[in-house]
């Protein structure tokens, strides 16, 4: 990517629910591109022998969650002028825009900027307060909770002892918020990303049996 | 039967455990959501394969708009659940739905399927069951969905006709409109008054609507048809395709899928049917006449698709793009209006010539991909008797110059069984290909490639190869091997396993008998046969030998030149006895022109010479029609 180019560059907060929480990480960049085009917003492409637009997404955000608070950053022609009901209003159903605003051109990559998120989780089968509590109380009160690491699938027979992390530190806040209504505050960082699913299966509670929403992205 | 809400709360408990479960919510930008209580007549048309695949579908798309673009009426989508999903799906009770709101498909009014291939019959049974529909017209009752098909299994609609209400023959934007008025006209009053048949003889008498429960097959003892008889008076004797005179406006407001699918791009319709005459293409005799649309019109199309899909490709869809008359003109004026790198348009079906090559040129952006030439046959002799003929320096020529101008991967397609194909015949497609790579890397040097993909030829009804055997399990390894054996290295070769071809023809030219075989290949798991991983040919043998048929009555053996073919009282306006000759033609090598140089007088034109004499002009490619003095009667549209 040339830095010469001149572009100016949009950092847009959006959510992402309904259908779109069955959408993944790609599909959702290709949704943004098709969305800004029909905006009639000049992307700006990298160049070389396959150019691609210039656009990234914060986070990755796991299938089947929803999100209030996801972040993008778009690079257009630097005169091109920006309207955000325009681009709403070339949204699929799903995405709602709560701002878009201008940021510093040649600031570091959105990825790197992200600290932590947090999320609101609904149990969607009945748990008692005391119960859920209980859980809670015994993985925070652990010094350290190893889990099983995921392996690519190329590198699974290179392994012979399954690999873990630790998943304590990763979880910076974790409380009840509500009736089976958990909240909590993951690292959101290259190498170091809480999963809110895996939180919940060290509970013992399959992600299908929850409903998880992103409600914020920290930003350094 | 559940509510939408229901489906859904089960829906949110069951997704993230299957693949891909963005093909099963909808919520795509362009689909049509419109207030299901404040409308009179739902419509919900079904393909029935996986999203993935079904998206894309051009006929399914024309139809949605169609349906969408009235008062009221109502039109929403549904596809297959892939096999995961389904078992999920039945474990849950969950029926089939539609993606708009969710309803399950048994709350419609009718039911659409689009049935462009054979191989989509046991999946279109798992859809009514998975949907709690009765699967033969003969079970349900007035408070069940009408069923309706289309799509090109019509010119032989007999080995589905229990399951089927009415299949639509021909062109479907117009009829699609009385089928929706005739269920109006009939849905009046309390359901349980109401009774079917009023309604499928409703159907029967729209022109291109066939109701199949309202005819009797009698075969001979040989087994072949001895007649097709109406059983009711409103049952015409044949059913005549439905044509529109002028295309209408192609649809432009494409779904936008969430996924990745296969054909992910925006399609512009600018020619329906083809003037070449080849003589093993379904689509080339069941298509006619040639209608184009402006090259004007076309562009417009393109604009509008482009602008409200954000898509990054248009694909100009036509059964032969070079034949277009508008085509160079077309090529040039979308480089001007998108000189943008960032769109990439697609021409399918180039004919073998260097016009091709500077159209892809006007095209060519900045990937350079590979260019796909189909001879389907190597030697003279097969040419003239598939009337596809070019010849061998032809072919080396265009590829050479394709290799030369940058392209580095050519793909020849090529058919094996052929009528009366020898191993010589097949032989040559080696020996063709390979001079064909030869001459790439004289040209360029070791970069040039080819791939090679060889299909084995399926006869269809309704054409002149309608009389002929399939090749033989035997015949086709013979000459797979001899392909896989004497290609060699540097040619990548794909071809088609020889149960898809063997399934595929006992389907095409199958009579009503073969219901009871789908419908117990189905029973015992048969689905998604035109997936190579999934296809069960020992399910489907089973079912023959379950109903005491045998399947080479229908796949290796040549019919009588007098035989009543089973489609016989289905007309696609080619009278048979022009297909005949064109048979007979073909038998003794002889070829047939493209016929806008000269009129071979098929049949289209005495069947719809009102149409054409309404509609003068050069969208039409046939012969114009003079208009008469005084118009004494109208001349009815039997030829026979």
């Amino acid at each position: 990517m040339s830095e010469a180019i001149p572009a100016t560059r949009l950092r847009i907060k959006f959510s992402k629910v309904g259908a779109l929480r069955y959408i993944g990480h790609l599909d959702l960049h290709h949704i943004w591109q098709r969305s800004i085009r029909r905006a009639g917003l000049p992307l700006v492409y990298s160049q070389g022998f396959h150019p691609q637009p210039k656009i990234q997404l914060a986070s990755a955000l796991a299938l089947g969650f929803s999100s209030q608070a996801e972040v993008l950053d778009i690079w257009i022609d630097e005169d091109a002028t920006w309207d955000q009901d325009a681009l709403q209003a070339a949204a699929p159903q799903g995405i709602t825009i709560f701002d878009i605003q201008e940021v510093e051109l040649h600031g570091p990559a959105l990825q790197t900027q992200v600290e932590s998120a947090e999320y609101e989780v609904t149990l969607l089968d009945e748990i008692s307060d005391s119960l859920l509590d209980e859980k809670l109380a015994a993985i925070m009160d652990a010094e350290s909770i190893l889990r099983p690491k995921r392996i690519k699938k190329k590198n699974r027979r290179f392994t012979t002892v399954p690999p873990t992390y630790d998943m304590r530190p990763l979880i910076l806040e974790m409380k009840r918020i509500a009736a089976q209504q958990i909240f909590m505050r993951l690292t959101t960082q290259e190498g170091a990303t809480g999963r809110p699913d895996e939180v919940l299966k060290e509970m013992g509670i399959p992600v299908e049996a929850a409903r998880v929403e992103r409600t914020a992205l920290n930003l350094k | 039967m559940l509510t939408p809400k229901e489906i859904e709360a089960r829906l949110e408990r069951v997704l993230l455990t299957v693949q891909k479960p963005g093909r099963y919510v909808g919520g795509e930008y362009n689909a049509t959501h419109k207030d299901w209580d404040a409308i009179q007549t739902k419509v919900a048309f079904l393909f029935p394969d996986i999203y993935d695949i079904g998206v894309s579908n051009v006929g399914m798309k024309i139809l949605y708009d169609q349906i969408n673009q009235r008062d009221d009426a109502l039109a929403e989508r549904a596809y297959l659940p892939w096999l995961d999903f389904e078992e999920v799906m039945r474990a849950n009770e969950i029926p089939l739905y539609a993606l708009e709101s969710k309803h399950p498909l048994v709350d419609f009014d009718i039911i659409g399927i689009t049935i462009p291939y054979e191989t989509l019959y046991t999946n279109t049974l798992n859809a009514l069951d998975l949907s709690g529909i009765p699967l033969k017209t003969a079970d349900r009752g007035p408070e069940h969905p009408l069923i309706i098909a289309g799509g090109h299994t019509c010119t032989n609609p007999e080995p589905m006709w229990p399951f089927i209400d009415a299949y639509v023959v021909g062109e479907g934007e117009e009829v699609i409109h009385d089928i929706v008025e005739a269920v109006q006209g009939w849905k009046v009053g309390k359901v349980e008054s109401l009774n079917r048949d009023d309604l499928l003889k409703a159907l029967a008498q729209i022109p291109g609507v066939y109701v199949p429960s309202f005819y009797e097959v009698r075969y001979m003892d040989d087994d072949t048809v001895a007649e097709v008889i109406p059983l009711i008076e409103e049952a015409p004797k044949r059913v005549m395709k439905r044509i529109v005179a002028k295309l209408p406006p192609p649809p432009t407001n494409f779904i936008v899928p969430n996924i990745n699918i296969v054909h992910n791009r925006a399609t512009v319709e600018v020619m329906r049917g083809c003037t070449r005459g080849c003589r093993f293409c379904h689509a080339g005799f069941t298509t006619r006449p040639v209608r184009e649309r402006s090259v004007e019109e076309v562009l417009e199309a393109a604009t509008k698709a482009i602008e409200s899909t954000g898509f990054e490709e248009v694909s100009f869809l036509s059964l032969s793009s070079s034949d277009y008359t508008g085509i160079t003109e077309l090529v040039e004026k979308v480089s001007e209006r998108f000189p943008d790198e960032k769109l990439s348009v697609s021409l399918p079906s180039l004919r073998i010539e260097s016009v091709s090559l500077d159209l892809m040129e006007g095209l060519k952006k900045r990937r350079s991909a590979g260019f796909t030439l189909a001879p389907e046959a190597a030697t003279e002799r097969m040419r003239r008797i598939i009337n596809k003929f070019i010849t061998d320096e032809q072919l080396l020529e265009t590829a050479t110059e394709i290799y030369k101008r940058g392209w580095t991967t050519i793909k020849l397609y090529f058919m094996i069984g052929h009528p009366s194909e020898t191993i010589e015949d097949v032989q040559a497609i080696v020996d063709l290909s390979k001079k064909v790579l030869a001459a790439g890397r004289h040209a360029v040097g070791n970069k040039a490639k080819l791939n090679l993909s060889v299909g084995t030829f399926a006869p269809k009804p309704q054409t002149a190869f309608q009389w002929v055997s399939v090749d033989t399990f035997e015949q086709i390894n013979a000459k797979q091997d001899l392909l896989k054996k004497e290609l060699g290295r540097g040619i990548k070769f794909s071809w088609t396993e020889p149960e898809d071809t063997v399934i595929e023809s006992f389907l095409s030219r199958g009579d009503r008998r073969l219901s009871d075989v789908i419908y117990t290949a189905w029973k015992n798991g048969a689905k998604f046969d035109a997936w190579g991983d999934q296809r069960r040919y020992g399910t489907w043998m089973d079912a023959f030998a379950e109903h005491d048929l045998d399947p080479t009555f229908y796949t290796h053996r040549q019919r009588r030149v007098d035989e009543i073919f089973p489609w016989e009282h289905i007309s696609t306006a080619v009278h048979k006895k022009f297909i005949f000759e064109d048979y007979k033609q073909s038998l003794e090598g002889e070829i047939r022109v493209d016929c806008r140089e000269q009129c071979f007088a098929c049949g289209i034109l005495p069947t719809f010479k009102e149409m054409r004499r309404e509609n003068p002009g050069k969208g039409w490619m046939c012969p114009e029609v003079k208009v008469r003095k005084s118009v004494s009667k109208i001349i009815p549209v039997e030829s026979k």
